[in-house]
This record gives C-alpha cells, structure tokens and sequence, in this order.
C-alpha cells in the first residue's frame, strides 16, 4: 500500500526550500536517559527548532558509534527500553505533531528479531516515516527495503568519504526519503570534517541523486551546523546533544530537573545556527 | 530447538533436516556475496563497505596467484612449524576404552595455537594491499599474540583490541603482546569481552579506512572474512586427512573440535565435509549450563541475528539485544559463531554439542596427566566431549580431536578456579 501525495518528509523539505533555509535534523535516543524524560525532550524538540527527528534505537553493540552514543543507549536499555516500546513512544509523539518526519536509526539486529514485514507495517502505523540502518548496506537492504516500500516507509541510505563515483550508483539507486552523508570516516561524536570537504561531498552527491542531502557525524556548534547548512539541505546534530544529556544526570544516572529545558536550549541555539546559514 | 543428533560414526545424511534442500556439495559456499544459505553477507557500516569489497578482490586475486602460496607454504613451515604432528594418544584411548583417538596437535605451532595459520595469511594479504597499520580483536589473547608475532616479524604496527575482563584473566597473552611491539587497548565498554573488543575493532576500521588492515581471527564478520579464515585453516584438515591416510590407510571416522567463533573447528572440518562417512562435531562452550542461561553456546541455546558484519546464530534476548556470554575459557566467551557453522547446524551435516565448564576443568586436567600435555581450556572441551563419546564406540573407530592451542596461558586461571594458590 503506497500512500497517496507527498510523504512528510517530502513536504517538509519542500517546506525548507521555500523558505529559503537549509533544515536542522536533531538525533536522540529513545528512553535516554529513561522513558519519560525522554517523551518529553521528543515532545519539545519541533518547537524549539528541529525540523526533522531522528530517534535513536538503542541497541546493545553500537559499532559505528562513540562513547556518548554507546552509554546512551546502555542508559535507555537499562531503562527498560526497546523496539516496542520506542515505537509506542513515536505514537504518542505523533498524536501531538502531524507534520514533523520522524526518522529512526539504529542497527538490524533488533529489526530482524522483530520481523521485517511486522516492523515495517507497525512502525508506518505508529507516525514513523522513515529508517536508517546503519550496519545494512545496500547488498543486504533488499530484504527491509521491499516491506519498507510496501508499507510507505522511506529507508534513508547512507553516503560516506569511502563512497567514490563507483560505489554511489550503488547507494543512490534505491535510496528514497532523503541521502544521510556521514561527513567523517569515523564512529559518532568523534571529529568533524572541514567545510571544503563537505561542500565538495554534497555537490558529488547532488551529481548522482535528486534527493534532498542531510550531512552528520562531527556537527556540534551552531557555527558549524550553519556552515554545513550553507550547501546541504540539512545538519544532523547528535552526539552533541547526548553529551547535553549526560551533563546534566546526577551520579546514579537519574535527569536533575533542569535537563529538558538545557537540552532544548541547545537545539535552539542550533537552530537558529542553521536559520542564519544562507543570510550571511 | 528442533536439533535431532545422531551417533558419532552413523551417516550424517539421514539427519538432515526435511525441509531443508541437501546441496550438491557442503564445501560450495558461500555465494559470491557471502551467503552459506540465510547466514553470513556483509551487515557492515557503508564507510566499510568499499574497504570489504578492496579485502574480498585482493582475497580473490591472491588466492589465483601461486606465489602468494608458495609464500604463505614458506612461512606456515619455516616459521609456524607446520605441519603439525597427529598424534596417537595411546594412554588417553586406553583410558576411554573405545575409540582409537588423535590428537591433531596445532598446539605445537609457533605461538601455540591454530590461530597463527590464519595470521600469517591475512598479514601477507595485507602486505599486498599496501597497508601499513594492523588491528586486531582478541579474547583469550591466541590471536593477538598471533597477530602481535607476524606484525613483529613483518615490521608492521599493531593494535590488539582486548575486552578489559579478558586482559584480567589472560596476563601472560598480554604481557607477550607487548613483548612483541603491539600496543593492546583494553575495551571497557558493554560486558568487556571479545564482542566488545571485536566492535572498538570495527570502530577503529571506520576511523583508519586508508592505511589499515583489520586481521579477523575467526571465521565470523563480514564476507569475505568467514571464508577467508576458513581457507586459512582448512590446512589442518587437508594435512589430517593426508596422516591419518599416512597412518591407517583410511579417512577418520569422526572429528571432534570446540567452537568459539568455530575458526579451528571449519579449519577441520571443511576438507572432509563431502566425505559421507567422516561424523563431525564441534563443541561450544556450555558454561554452567544451557539451563542456567550462563553460557557460550550460539547454536545450541541461540537464535538467528546480526551482528559483526554476518548472520548467524547468536546469544540475544527477544528484543534484539546481545547477551552476554559466559565461559570459562576467554577464548570461547562470544555469544556468536561463525555463519558456515550456522549453516552446516541447520543443514545437519555437523553435529553441535555442549560442554560445561565443570567438565572442561575435567579434561584439561586429565589430558595433563594421561599424555603429558597440557591443552588449553578450549581444546578441554572437545576432550570432555571425546570422553563422553569414545568409551561407546568400537575400537577401530578412528577419532581425530583438534588440539587446537596449549595451557600455558590458562595455567593462572585454572589454578584459581581449583582453589590453588600460586
């Protein structure tokens, strides 16, 4: 069953694109650092300026990614978190915002043990509007992909530095929703990469595929998302915001009262990175 | 589980499983992109994706070339010590009073223990694709020190990812390390143990794609690696089957190795695995117990998933989530295994079996005594196993047991567990 008209995350980077402005995409993980501050960092996170909503699932072996996003995950699963529960936070999230795409990320084991066709039907259902995957590349994405496409689920496929003129084709040839570049050959919240490369990465891309380009890994400041804001059509910012998080846990782990509002805070200053971007 | 066993030395072909479809061969896979049925393929980062496509074209065109073979032939017998003896153990069959048994004595070779065969392959591989920096996974620390001695031998840097509680229980692998020049990292993250190094591994990968070499040492992560290590180690199986022809003008009747990732074991198994009357099983690691969930044993208390670049069998709860392993043996303690041994389980050709630590302790002991050798707690367990099965077997069963590395490193460990202090 393929949805009729424009999915939400084609109307809303059309929606970016009239307003002259590349998108800030925010990533967190769902249940960090438990179930409820979490719901409510999600619920604030289009208001204070996120324009698309990555939501991590936290998964045991985060292979590609850092410390910050490697104890985030260990804090939602400790937490009790997992699939279900994330998908039944998006639903909740969903019956308050009709319009911002939500995205989840994570790694296939959790899908697999899930079921492919079962996640696919329930995570459409529950508002979710695509995923990314990172340890599936696109010699193994067919078996997610074609449940995916069945049931109007976008799967975002990733570009890299290693991604050269040969292997696009490769990535971009089935890839819908939009292309994620990840901007470093590295894991989360490690380094960034020099504007120069970035621009030279999106504009190869822009040569193999009409999508509209997120670029992440490595964007923390405002300065830089507004920099990568100036020639994709949106920054992803992630491990930046986890370390928010942590900073503001008491020793046991617990939120202190003021980490949804410092988080938030954050994103705000973000945001308005990316909203002067193309003005300078 | 649905798994039906069968006696060691009764023909494999009646167990195979209904609905599966018996393939023409066992020793055809995998598929050109990595598949032994539904397990293996390439579940890795796309930052990793050309590096693994470069590794399987440089594997491809090496294994075409006659002097990448006479090179690695050169090293596996000058340095290694290969080939390894098969060794009637006289006493240890006279103790089990059935099954004629041999041990395939891999313990033997330089460094101790099979993992340098596969080494020595991957670090001439790497040579020839010009990489300069070499990393490396280890649990017990075998492979490492293997990775460490080739890396010294060829002037190359080397990082040994290696889980925090493992450097604990294995000091004397990790001193040797250093020794040799590697820099070992201790991993702190998740339980501490090999899936936790093999991930900081595959993190490290993505941050060095240009200059560095990741050794795998088993026969597990992404394609071409399960088959690559596999035909590494499948020496110990081709020279087996040349001695035991040598010395009883026939083929054994059942082969016996542990699991961890299974890298050993498919070494040994893998010549014969077309040979209707050779038995074969391997043995994972069943801590305390299947029952208790403490355990090491993919196959035998697992379910299908991914992880580490392959499909395959692996300890998880009903979410997804890795669990954790347990064994008594550093070098068994992986919730996964390698996915042609997945493959091979569910196809029924090779018989999964498990071994608790209690009776691992068990056998390394009574090896000591019996040949005067003192295995290391992996191979323990495949001895446990023989001394479960060879008492009940006629006495011109011939039995081959891969004696895949020595105790020296276990000493420490074993002793504490005994109660012994040293």
């Amino acid at each position: 069953m393929s949805r009729p008209g424009p999915t939400r995350i084609e109307r809303r980077f059309a929606r970016l694109r009239e307003e002259g402005r590349a998108g800030l995409v925010v990533y967190l993980i769902a249940g960090d650092p438990d179930p409820d501050t979490s719901l409510a960092l999600f619920q604030g996170l289009a208001e204070a300026g996120a324009d698309l909503v990555e939501i991590g699932m936290p998964f045991s072996d985060p292979m590609a990614d850092g410390p910050a996003i490697q104890a985030a995950g260990q804090r939602a699963l400790k937490r009790g978190m997992n699939l279900r529960r994330t998908l039944a936070m998006v639903r909740r999230l969903r019956e308050r915002d009709a319009d911002t795409p939500y995205v989840v990320m994570g790694y296939y084991n959790p899908i697999y043990r899930y079921g492919v066709e079962a996640f696919a039907r329930d995570a459409v259902a529950a508002g979710i509007d695509g995923a990314i995957v990172v340890d599936l590349p696109p010699e193994e994405d067919e078996e997610l992909a074609e449940p995916a496409r069945r049931a109007g689920l976008d799967i975002v496929r990733l570009a890299t530095p290693t991604s050269d003129e040969a292997r696009l084709p490769a990535i971009v040839g089935r890839a819908s929703g939009f292309l994620y570049y990840v901007a470093i050959t590295g894991i989360t919240g490690t380094r960034s990469a020099d504007s120069a490369s970035i621009d030279d990465a999106v504009a190869r891309l822009r040569r193999f595929s009409q999508l509209p380009i997120a670029v992440g890994f490595g964007i923390r400041t405002p300065a830089q998302a507004a920099s990568v804001a100036k020639a994709a059509d949106a920054a992803v910012v992630g491990s930046a915001l986890v370390e928010r998080l942590a900073l503001n846990l008491d020793p046991e782990g617990h939120a202190k009262p003021g980490l949804v509002d410092a988080v938030l805070a954050d994103i705000r200053a973000l945001a308005a990175g990316v909203r002067t971007a193309r003005l300078i | 589980m649905t798994y039906r066993g069968f006696k060691a030395g009764a023909d494999w072909r009646i167990t195979v499983r209904g609905i599966m479809q018996t393939p023409n061969s066992f020793r055809g896979g995998p598929d050109p992109r990595g598949h032994f049925g539904i397990y293996g393929g390439r579940y890795v980062a796309e930052t990793l994706m050309p590096l693994v496509l470069s590794v399987e074209a440089a594997y491809g065109a090496a294994k075409d070339d006659p002097d990448f073979h006479a090179q690695l032939a050169y090293y596996l017998e000058h340095y290694v010590g290969r080939p390894s003896p098969l060794y009637f153990a006289e006493r240890l069959t006279r103790h089990f009073g059935g099954a004629k048994i041999y041990f395939k004595r891999d313990e033997l070779n330089h460094t101790g223990a099979h993992k340098i065969n596969n080494v020595m392959g991957q670090i001439l591989l790497a040579r020839r694709m010009g990489k300069r920096r070499i990393i490396a996974e280890t649990g017990a620390g075998q492979h490492g020190v293997a990775t460490a001695t080739a890396c010294a031998l060829f002037d190359l840097p080397c990082v040994v990812y290696m889980g925090a509680t493992d450097i604990e229980r294995q000091k004397p692998n990790v001193f040797r390390m250093k020794l040799l020049g590697a820099e070992v990292v201790p991993v702190h993250s998740g339980t501490a143990t090999l899936k936790d190094a093999m991930n900081d591994a595959l993190r490290d990968w993505v941050a060095h794609v240009d200059d560095t070499f990741y050794v795998i040492g088993t026969v597990a992560g992404p394609h071409p690696y399960p088959a690559m290590v596999r035909d590494f180690q499948s020496i110990i199986g081709r020279e087996t089957r040349e001695q035991m022809i040598k010395a009883e003008g026939r083929l054994p009747d059942t082969l016996v190795a542990c699991i961890g990732g299974g890298s050993n074991a498919m070494g040994l198994f893998h010549p014969f695995l077309d040979e209707p009357s050779v038995a074969m099983i391997g043995v994972e690691a069943g801590g305390h117990g299947i029952d208790t969930g403490f355990h090491a044993a993919s196959l035998n208390g697992g379910q299908p998933g991914v992880l580490h670049g392959n499909r395959t069998y692996l300890l998880q709860d009903e979410d997804g989530q890795i669990d954790d392993a347990h064994s008594i043996s550093a070098g068994l303690d992986y919730p996964g295994i390698g996915p042609e041994h997945a493959w091979l389980h569910d196809l029924g050709r090779v018989q999964y079996v498990a071994i608790t630590d209690r009776e691992a302790l068990d056998a390394f002991q009574l090896c000591s005594r019996q040949e005067g050798i003192i295995p290391a707690l992996e191979p323990a367990h495949a001895l446990a196993h023989v001394g479960k099965i060879a008492p009940d077997l006629p006495r011109d069963h011939l039995l081959v047991m891969n004696l895949c590395g020595r105790g020296d490193k276990d000493i420490f460990a074993v002793a504490d567990h005994l109660g012994v202090q040293l």
